[in-house]
């Protein structure tokens, strides 16, 4: 028995169909139930991310918090444009120099890249990077 | 188990902040690709990393599958005298590994 090719086709496509991305606001769902019912500003902490990336497979990427008011307790990244939005958490322990961490990172295609830090104060601090992507991190 | 490359600097001053680079050589596999034969391939990654200096934490961190392939993680760490830095990763698998590195503080 042969498949009827119209059906065949149908089905290809449905199939074929790549994992939907996440959405800005799916990241924004998650921001919220990250931050709560506290104030959520921009400043204070730094993402640091190419604009224009040539390879999404591995950006560089670093984040900082410079001269934090209080301990920073832990640092969120969230990529809005990837088949999973959350990308890392950090928490900064007494031994920790410095809040500041760098790592490579995976891009899906070009996006808005958020950071959002959490400080033991009870504030959170954000920044964001518009960046374009040029060869995507490969789906397939 | 995974090759690690610790990088520690060579002249550490008392309670002043010193970066630490690891270089793990793992596929982070994302769980998003598929093979040829178009079956999805198992996610595998490093999801879990702790750093400790004797037993004090330094960083604790979740990753997911947007870290890159052969993760990369530099941080700063405090000292206030000599001691053993331990790494520690947690893979998908549940399989613990924890590189030891000496700090002399000079």
């Amino acid at each position: 028995m042969t498949l009827p090719r119209r059906r065949f086709v149908l089905f290809a496509a449905c199939v074929a169909v790549p994992p939907a991305g996440a959405t800005p606001a799916e990241v924004a769902a998650l921001i919220q139930a990250l931050v709560g019912d506290a104030p959520l500003k921009d400043g204070l902490i730094h993402l640091d991310l190419p604009v224009m990336v040539e390879n999404g497979n591995a950006v560089a990427m670093s984040v900082s918090v410079a001269d934090p008011p209080s301990p920073v307790e832990a640092i969120h990244v969230f990529a809005e444009g990837n088949p999973l939005p959350r990308v890392a958490v950090f928490r900064f322990g007494p031994r920790s120099g410095a809040p500041r961490v760098a790592t490579r990172m995976r891009l899906a295609t070009s996006q808005t890249v958020i950071a959002i830090a959490k400080l033991r104060d009870g504030t959170c601090w954000r920044d964001s990077v518009d960046l374009l992507v040029t060869l995507a991190a490969c789906i397939e | 188990m995974v090759r690690v490359l610790i990088n520690v600097p060579k002249q550490i001053h008392a309670n002043e902040p010193f970066e630490v680079k690891v270089l793990i050589s793992h596929p982070m596999e994302s769980g998003q690709r598929r093979d040829q034969m178009g079956q999805a391939i198992p996610r595998d990654i490093i999801n879990h990393f702790i750093a400790t200096l004797d037993g004090e934490t330094v960083l604790d961190a979740d990753f997911f599958p947007a870290i890159a392939a052969n993760p990369f993680l530099s941080f700063s760490v405090v000292a206030e005298k000599s001691g053993t830095l331990a790494l520690t990763f947690v893979d998908d698998h549940g399989v613990t590994q924890t590189e030891l590195t000496a700090i002399t503080v000079t």
